[in-house]
Parts: C-alpha cells; structure tokens; sequence
C-alpha cells in the first residue's frame, strides 16, 4: 500500500481502498453516486487523511460541502469527469524598486503564508516573492524582497543542526548587503530560535526578525499577513539591529511589538498576543506607518559593523524542571546518559529539594555544568537566601540570575560548543551576551494583569484587547 | 403593490434556507452557555478580513468584494456568554454531539436521509460576521421530503452550524458586532426551488418551522428562527434575500423581488437595444469636481456637511473614515440617459440599485448616497447644466455624483461602471438585506462554492446507523398527521399551529393516551387555556409532565373537577412537585358534601323572585353562590337542576 503523491486513492486504505478500486474512480473523480438509501451525490472524490478509518469516502459536493459516504451504502458510482485541484496562490512579478531597502525572508516552516493539504489537513507555506506579493501585496511598498527557503519544519521539528545552518544563512544573507533579515517560524518554538540566534550571530549590522502567526494563512481572521507586514517593515526600516520576535502586541489588528530574542516567550497556546517580554519590557511598537521606540538600550543598525556567526555547540544539555518529590535517579540517569549541561528550572528563588543534593554533587564531580534559573519565569535566582539555596550553592550549582530557561539552555549549548572547562563555562552563562541576564528589573517589566479587578476591566474596555 | 405579474408566466421559482437554532446547554464548538444574550460588554478588539485561497485553488468573488470594502471590525465582548474561541483566539473544541443528535433529529423529522460522516467545513463570510471570517457548517442530512398542499416540497439538504454575531452599527469603514450569539448552534433546511408563488413562500416557510418545533428541541423566540429567500424569474439568476425575520414578509418581498429582475431583464434588453453587449462596450468617464462644485446650493454636497456627518458617527470617526481628502466626483455615463430612472423594484428606480453598491462596496453611506441627472433636485438644475458642460455630456448622457473621502469616491466611480456591467448581463448573483415594508436593498455579492474548504481543527464525525435508529425512536408524530387527527376531532387550525408550535402538542396527546382526556378538551386546554394563562403571568411552563397526568385523571374520575380547572391549574403552577392527587382529597375535589343539596336550598332562599321574568337572573345568581361553593365537588348540570327545581317550586308555591 505504497502512498505517494501519485497515488490515485491518496489516503485511503484498507476496506474503502478496496471498494474504490472495485467501483473503478480514484481521487479527483467527478462522480454521481447513489448510495442504498437513494440520496444522489454528486461531487469530487477528495484526498482521505490517513488517520482517519477506512469506512467512508469523501465527496466534495457542487454546493462546495463535503460528506462521509460510507462504503457498504455505495450503491453505484458514475464517473462524469476528473477535477484535480491545483494549488496555487496567484502568483505576481514582486516588483522591484531602487529606492527600497533589500530583505531577505528565510523560510524554516511554520505558517506564515501557506495552503491547504488535504491529506493531513496541514498547511503548505507559500513562500516565493511572486506567491507572497499575490497573498500580500503591501509587501512590495516596503522592500525588494528575496526569499529562500532553508526547511520546511514546524517549529517542534527545530533543533541543533537547523539553528547552525539558519545562523549561517543569516551571516550569509547580511555579508551579501541585505539590509534586513526576516525568519519565517513557527511560533512553538521561536523563542528558543530566537534565543539560540542571538548567540550564534552576534554585532548584526541589520535588524534579524523571526515573525510567525498564531491563527494559520489559510483562513481571512488571520494574523499572518499583518505580522508579516510589520516584519518585514522592521527588517527594511527599524533601527533596533538585533535578533528579535515581532508579533501581535494586543489580539486586535493593531500594532505588533519587538522583543529581544533572549527575553522572550510564547506565553498562551493560542492567542495571538502570545509573546511577551519576560523581566524587561519589549524593544519598540510597530505601528502602521511608525516605529515607537520603547527604549534607548539596543543595538543600532550599522551598515558598517561586521557580523559575527559563530554556531559552534554541543546538543548533550537539558532542562530539568523540578517538581516536589523529584528523585535523585533523574539526575544521574541524565549524566549516565551522558548529557553535558543541565538548566534547572527551580522553584521560588532556585531550590530544590534536598534528596537531589547528592545526585547533584555527583554529576558536578562528573564534570557535568549545572546551572540554576527559576520557573517563576518572572525574577531572579537569589540562592543565598535560603539555606536551600545556600546548599545548593555550596554544591555547585551556578544561579543565573533572570535568564529564562529555554535561553539558557539555548546559551549551555552554544557555550559548551566553546568549552568544556567548568569555569570558563560559568564566567559565560554568567556574562550575558544581550541581556539574557538583566542587572535591574524595571517595575513595569513584570505585569500580568489581573482580570476581574475593578481597574483592569476599566483599563479592558478603553483599550484593544 | 404597484406592479402586478402573473408568476407562471415570469417563471417564479423560490427555494427557501430555513435558520433554526437548537435548544442546546451549550454552544457548538465551545462550552459557552447557549442562549445568555447580553446588550453590554466589558471587552473589546479590532480585526480586519483578507480573502484567502480556497480548497480547490481559487479567490471567491464575495471574498474580494468584500476585500475591496476595507472594513475595520469591531467585536463587543462579554464575559458572561464569549470565551477566547468566539474571539478566534482558541481552535474549536469537539463540537457539541447534543447538537448533532437534535440536527439528526431534525433531519429525520424533514424525511432526509441522514449522511455516515459528518465532515466540518469552513464557509468564508469577510463581512466580520465571525471572527474567524468563516462559519463552521456541516452536512447532516440530504434528499428530504415534506407533504406540500397536493404535492412535495423536496429538502435538498440540512446542515448544522454555528450562529454568527449581531450587527450593532455599520458606517464608513466601520463595523461594529455583538458576539453573545455567535457560536449557537443552528440547522439550515435547504428546500429545493420548488415554490411558484409569494403566498406558497409564506405557507412552506410555517410548514418547515412546525416541522422543526414539533420535537421540542429547538429554540423560539425573537431571532430564533430566521431565513434565506432564494428568488429568480426565468432568464433572471437566483437572488438570495437573506434574514427574513417573519414569514408573514415573505409574500411582499418575494413579489417584490420578481417584479426587479423583470424589470432589471428589460433593462439589459434595452442595453442590448443601444449597443451594449459587453463591459468592454461602456464608456464610463469620472472626474474630481469638488472644486467646481465649492459653492454649491445642496447641503449634502457641502464639505461641512460631511464632516459633521463623519464625526457624528460618534468616539470612533477615525475608524469610520475613508483614506483621502473630502472630494466630489462625477461620472460620466455616455450613452446611458434614461437607464438611472429605469423600474427596479416596486418604487425603486436603476439608481437605486448603484446606490446599493456605492453604499456597501464604497462604504459612501450618507443620504442620498448619490445624486443623479433623472432626479435632480428641484431648483438646482443650474448646477447640473454646469456639471455636463464640465463633463463634456451630450444629451444622450446620463451623470452621477458621489462625495466623501477621495479613496471612496473612486471606489464608487469603479463600482457604479460595474453595476452597468452586470446590467448588461442581466441579473446579478446578490445576497439582499430585506425590509418590512417588502422593499430590499443590496447587501453583498452571492457568494459561490469556491468559499467553501474542510475545517482542518475538526475531526469528521462517524454517524452510525445505530445511533440514527435510536434517535428515530422516540421522535414526534409529523405534524401533517398531527393536523389531520386533530383536525378531525373538531379543533381549529390556528390552535393546532400553536399546539405544534409551542409544544403544547405533546402534552395533548399525552395526557389523552394516558389519562384517557378527551382530545378535544385536551387540545382546547393547552391550545387557548394554558395559553391564557401563560400570558396572565402563570407559570404554566413549570408543571412536569406527571402533574398534567394527575390533572386529567383528576378530570376522567371525577368530571365536577373540570369546573375547577383553574384552581387546580394555578395551584399546580405554584407547587410544581406536590401531589396533586393528595391535595384534592384533603380539599374533598370530586366528592360532593353529604348537604350539598341543603347548602344550595339555603342560598336559594325562601322567596322567589316576582315574576317569570325576573327568574333567570335570579337563578343565575344564585348558581353564582352555590359553584363557589361546590365547584370541583359536585357536577355544575347537577347544582343547576337543583336551582331550578327549587325556583320552579317556588313559584307554583307563590303562585297558588
């Protein structure tokens, strides 16, 4: 039952395969089928998901429905016609122009522009200039856009050997005078992306922005288009020449915000306002026609300043987020298996519980790096507050201030790809690279609103959501 | 009306798509309670619609009209009834199988035969209607069939769905909507275009809500239930006049609808007649007039005028605006003199029909919307003269003129030359906003199959034949069968409606079956009694099913009780889970006192009254006295032979 895209019964399998070839239609038919109850439909055979049982085939009905007709109620099929569909997002000339900037958009996965698969129900990224100017023609009033695209992965799909070979490209793209950069990502993981870049391309010369969406393309409600208006008009225009997310700032159609790639996290599964900036606040708003700088302190875009990439690491690192009645044989199955960096994401200040202290010991003797942050997300490991955290100390096992977990097991990666030798591993993680770690936390850097709170709701309705 | 056409010899054809919401808990995709509608909100946010490829590789035409509109979205939310799926900030649940089973159960009351998988699809509105720009839909049922007056009326299909929001305001740019009602769950009854004539419309659209209120499962109210009245005349196209409130709208505007494309067909032969056969062949010329046209006499036409008409709008002008400075813009039509006063609807001329589409497409939506050479205000005509000689028009020429923001003005120049377009071809494909007074007004272009495609967040649903079965088991009598047996039995048609739509139908025939109630009496009962009652504030609707048994068994053993039907009623109201059969012995319902015959004797009197002719009022009087008394207890044939024996004896005592 070897499916490929040939196959002319794509998806389906088992008992519907085997009547399908019995009645003589494949996928894409245009048939008549009477079923037993004398109900006509008359419609496109479609593709099935191949998850989904093997009872029933689906019709696209004229009316633009589809239906599940199950195969024992077939009672004939006429094929009248064939239908393949063809896939295409109306395709443009992106036009050039000399007065615009040139950016470069790299593709990885994700969503940001995209079509529909039947067979899995997933979306395709459309992703040439001419496919992105017929799906979004704002682009062109912008930049002179050129595309390439690295990989086709979701963004769980991710991992050490992309992150080498995206910094590369980046270095690449900036080297050949693209005078901005912007990643197409899936949204799961483009904090750890963003984080990671922010490494292993360091002193850009030229904003790199990593932009997704959280509602998919293919649908009108979509936030793919205007996240990637205001990318792209970061990459071409903002000032701020660092590694940064830009999305949605609230749900509503408004504004997007920057967030500095070490600072950041998805923070609902859903919403489209997922990222925010953790301990700090964001770099500047996107809006419309302006760029509203929230702050003074980022690196400023330098035509003349030379990138750095340098994507050496190692993958043997981990995060162990402690729960209560965590066991010590965790820890040293981790250095049995040969893991290199642990990031624990602790409790409170950066505790955990006592019965790992010898576990602990025992890697850190082993000459495993293990390092503390904590899962508060907001605040700093402050370890010599408690005796805990005191013990824990005396271990050796470093705190990292308010370095979010995700990026500092981005950071133990790069940095063991640099240097196996205990301290010089610490005095790294220690010495941030761009603001992993924050001297001071501002007030306003940790805000979640409370909702149900008089003066919340009040602030609720006079502002977009 | 002030046309009149025979309908068989235009070629009416109407078919009908009947909205009824389910009586759910909860909303279809999400656990939001269902039915909680509020008038405030406490939340807010701001969207916008892009057209998007459909499944089979293409942009709908709707989609890129409404595209073309740039709306800005507004949705007032409200803790109490939306959740962050209403606001497309969370993918579907599993959708609601409460709701499966009552379209299942729907679809086997309208005959349909029931499909094996139910796949979800995404139907794409760009209105803002959903959040999501598309309406979650699924086929249930196909190939349906509903005794209709001697015939059939076929049901090309039924699906489920998801309600869209309420419309709160809609000028300029901007659209405002209430999501409380979005999410509900819905069916959609399809019927084929097997209607001929506007009485036929109205009598199938009451066929199809009986049908659907007989099992209990469906909402009723105000918004309820709502449909789709899909219109065409032969050689015209089909015109969906979308959101009819009332049947009882139905016969106007689907008359009013017939005599249009009538007339808009006459206008394209006229087109034909003057060498338009094609787009291509229209000359449509525009030009920026407002400077020409500074000082002129109309008040619309004053800049002034329309910003205070823009900032009327309210806190959110900014929003309402188009892009670009105030301008007025006239279009030139060569060759067309004589086509904007041409018959459309009933009362309504050609340029009614721009003015649609300048009003929806060009969001240009303060009155008149448009000025035009076939009526010109009185007393201007100057200003006309000296716009055609701008325009370089010759007599042959037709003008029109539009103002508002520059960007709009020559979207309404480009949208008016595509409305003669469409002219020339005779009737657009349109969805039309009704109106009572059965006048209709432009709401968007139909949109096609293209705007269809899988929803990829919902599983397809496996209808097994096992759970079609169980669902057909207990379903209702149809109400055809219904209306005959009631029918027979004496009792009116508008009280059998009532009965079937309200419920009421149910109890009748429970209470016959098993109390033994007359039908008659029984459809009387709940059809005018309970009715009353109901209306009177009596919380009728709180007595369970057991209760009305007792009544009517009460009814069957001891017939006196009839009379007391409305204590009875009334004390059931306020003690929906007594009994009531303990409660009428302890007050001795049915059995008549030892002395009854005494107690009436006494209120009776000793003297009758003086003459024969004053006997009826003072028998009557005193069956007055004596029911209070007795009612429930002793039968009222019984108390007033008695009265009458007493009077009667009375009398011959006096008399002698």
């Amino acid at each position: 039952m070897a499916e490929t895209d040939q196959d002319k019964l794509r998806g389906y399998r088992g008992r519907a395969r085997a009547r399908l070839e019995e009645l003589g239609v494949k996928v894409w038919s245009d048939v008549r089928l009477v079923n037993s109850a004398g109900s006509v439909f008359e419609g496109v055979i479609l593709p099935r998901s191949g998850t989904f049982d093997d009872l029933h085939i689906v019709l696209k009905l004229k009316n633009g429905y589809n239906v599940g007709i199950h195969i024992d109620r077939v009672d004939s099929v006429e094929e009248v016609g064939y239908k393949e569909a063809v896939y295409k997002i109306p395709e443009k000339e992106f036009p050039s122009r000399p007065d615009l900037p040139k950016v470069t958009l790299l593709g990885t996965g994700g969503t940001i522009a995209s079509r529909l698969d039947y067979r899995t129900g997933a979306v395709i990224p459309a992703f040439t200039p001419g496919e992105l100017y017929g799906a979004v023609p704002e682009l062109a009033d912008i930049c002179n856009l050129t595309t390439k695209k690295i990989f086709g992965v979701f963004s769980e799909n991710m991992g050490w050997p992309e992150y080498e070979i995206l910094a590369e490209n980046i270095g690449r793209e900036i080297n050949a005078g693209a005078d901005g950069i912007v990643v197409g990502h899936g949204t799961d993981t483009m904090g750890h992306t963003a984080a990671v870049l922010s490494f292993m391309v360091q002193n850009s010369p030229v904003p790199i922005v990593l932009v997704g969406s959280q509602r998919s393309s293919d649908r009108p409600s979509s936030d793919a288009a205007l996240n990637l208006i205001h990318a792209v008009r970061t990459a071409a225009w903002a000032d701020t020449a660092e590694v940064q997310i830009c999305m949605f700032g609230p749900t509503s159609d408004s504004y997007a915000l920057l967030h500095r790639g070490t600072r950041c996290r998805k923070m609902h599964s859903s919403y489209r306002s997922t990222f925010r900036t953790v301990g700090d606040i964001p770099l500047c708003i996107v809006e419309d026609d302006d760029f509203k700088y929230l702050t003074n302190d980022y690196l400023r875009r330098d035509p003349e300043r030379e990138v750095m990439v340098d994507t050496a690491h190692d993958d043997r690192v981990t995060i162990l987020y402690y729960y209560p009645g965590m066991k010590p044989d965790l820890v040293d199955a981790l250095v049995e298996k040969g893991y290199r960096g642990i990031v624990i994401a602790g409790t409170g200040l950066g505790h955990v519980n006592s019965p790992l202290y010898p576990a602990l010991e025992r890697a850190i003797s082993n000459g495993v790096h293990i390092v503390m942050t904590v899962q508060t997300l907001w605040g700093f490991a402050q370890m010599y507050v408690y005796d805990t955290g005191r013990d824990l100390l005396d271990i050796g096992v470093v705190p990292l201030d308010n370095m979010l977990p995700e990026t500092a097991l981005m950071k133990l990666g790069w940095v063991l790809g640099h240097t196996d030798d205990h301290s010089e591993v610490l005095a790294m993680m220690r010495k941030p690279i761009n603001r992993e770690i924050t001297e001071r936390e501002p007030h306003n850097g940790y805000l979640i609103l409370q909702g149900g709170l008089p003066e919340t709701d009040e602030f609720i309705s006079s502002h977009w959501k | 009306m002030s046309h009149t056409i025979d309908y068989a010899e235009v070629g009416l054809k109407v078919g009908l798509e009947v909205h009824q919401q389910l009586l759910t808990d909860k909303k279809m995709f999400c656990q939001c309670p269902a039915g909680l509608y509020t008038d405030k909100h406490d939340g807010s946010i701001l969207r916008h619609m892009r057209p998007t490829l459909s499944e089979l590789g293409e942009y709908d035409g709707t989609a890129l009209m409404e595209f073309k509109t740039r709306k800005n979205i507004i949705y007032l939310l409200h803790t109490s009834n939306v959740c962050t799926y209403e606001m497309d900030d969370t993918p579907p649940f599993l959708v609601n199988p409460q709701a499966i089973d009552i379209a299942i159960e729907q679809c086997l009351m309208l005959g349909c035969d029931i499909v094996d998988e139910v796949h979800i699809a995404r139907k794409q509105y760009l209105d803002g209607s959903i959040p999501t720009g598309f309406q979650r839909t699924a086929i249930v049922g196909v190939n349906g069939r509903l005794p209709f007056r001697d015939r059939e009326l076929g049901i090309t299909q039924v699906s489920v769905e998801e309600d869209s929001c309420r419309e709160v305001s809609d000028r300029g740019h901007l659209i405002v909507w209430r999501t409380d009602r979005l999410g509900m769950p819905l069916i959609e009854t399809v019927t084929d275009p097997d209607l001929r004539t506007p009485e036929e419309v109205e009598e199938a659209i009451l066929l199809i809500g009986r049908v659907c209120r007989s099992t209990g499962h469906v909402r009723v109210g105000l918004g309820a239930s709502r449909q789709d009245v899909n219109v065409s005349v032969r050689g015209g196209r089909r015109v969906e006049i979308k959101g009819v409130p009332k049947a009882g709208w139905a016969p106007a505007l689907v008359h009013g609808e017939a005599v249009r494309q009538v007339n808009l067909l006459a206008l394209r032969d006229e087109l034909h007649r003057r060498g338009f056969r094609q787009t291509s062949d229209l000359a449509i010329e525009h030009r920026d007039v407002t400077k020409s046209l500074a000082g002129s006499f109309l008040e619309a036409l004053s800049q002034t005028s329309w910003e205070r008409y823009v900032d009327d709008g309210g806190r959110r002008s900014e929003l309402e605006r188009g892009a670009g400075s105030f301008c007025i813009r006239a279009i030139r039509l060569i060759g067309l003199a004589g086509t904007l006063g041409w018959p459309a609807q009933p009362d309504r001329a050609f340029a009614d029909e721009l003015r649609g589409r300048v009003r929806v497409i060009a969001t240009l939506d303060q009155a008149p919307i448009l000025l035009h050479s076939e009526d010109w205000p009185v007393g201007t005509e100057g200003e006309l003269e000296s716009l055609r000689e701008e325009l370089g028009c010759a007599a042959g020429d037709g003008v029109v003129v539009v103002w508002g923001a520059e960007e709009d003005t020559l979207t309404a120049a480009e949208e008016i030359r595509l409305r003669y377009a469409d002219a020339i071809d005779g009737i657009p494909h349109e969805t039309r906003q009704p109106f009572e007074d059965g006048s209709t007004d432009f709401e968007r272009i139909l949109p096609g199959p293209d705007r269809m495609y899988p929803d990829t967040d919902s599983p397809p649903q496996r209808i097994t034949r096992e759970r079609v079965d169980a669902l057909r088991a207990p379903l209702p009598e149809p109400p055809w069968s219904r209306e005959e047996r009631y029918s027979s039995a004496g009792v009116p048609t508008p009280v059998i409606h009532y009965l079937i739509r309200r419920g009421g139908a149910r109890l009748v025939d429970l209470v016959v079956e098993e109390c033994a109630a007359d039908l008659r009496r029984a459809c009387f009962f709940f059809g005018e009694r309970a009715k009353g009652l109901r209306r009177e504030g009596v919380p009728v609707d709180t007595v369970p099913d057991a209760g009305w048994c007792d009544l009517f068994q009460l009814f069957s053993r001891y017939p006196a009780t009839w009379h007391a039907w409305r204590d009875l009623v009334d004390w059931l109201a306020a003690n929906p889970t007594a009994d009531l059969q303990t409660e009428t012995e302890v007050a001795g319902f049915g059995h008549p006192p030892e002395d009854w015959q005494d107690t009436v004797a006494d209120l009776a009197g000793d003297t009758a009254p003086i003459g024969d002719d004053k006997r009826l009022g003072h028998q009557r009087y005193v069956m007055g006295l004596a029911m209070d008394e007795l009612r429930g207890r002793v039968p009222a044939s019984d108390v007033e032979a008695l009265i009458l024996d007493l009077v009667t004896a009375q009398l011959e005592s006096k008399a002698r």
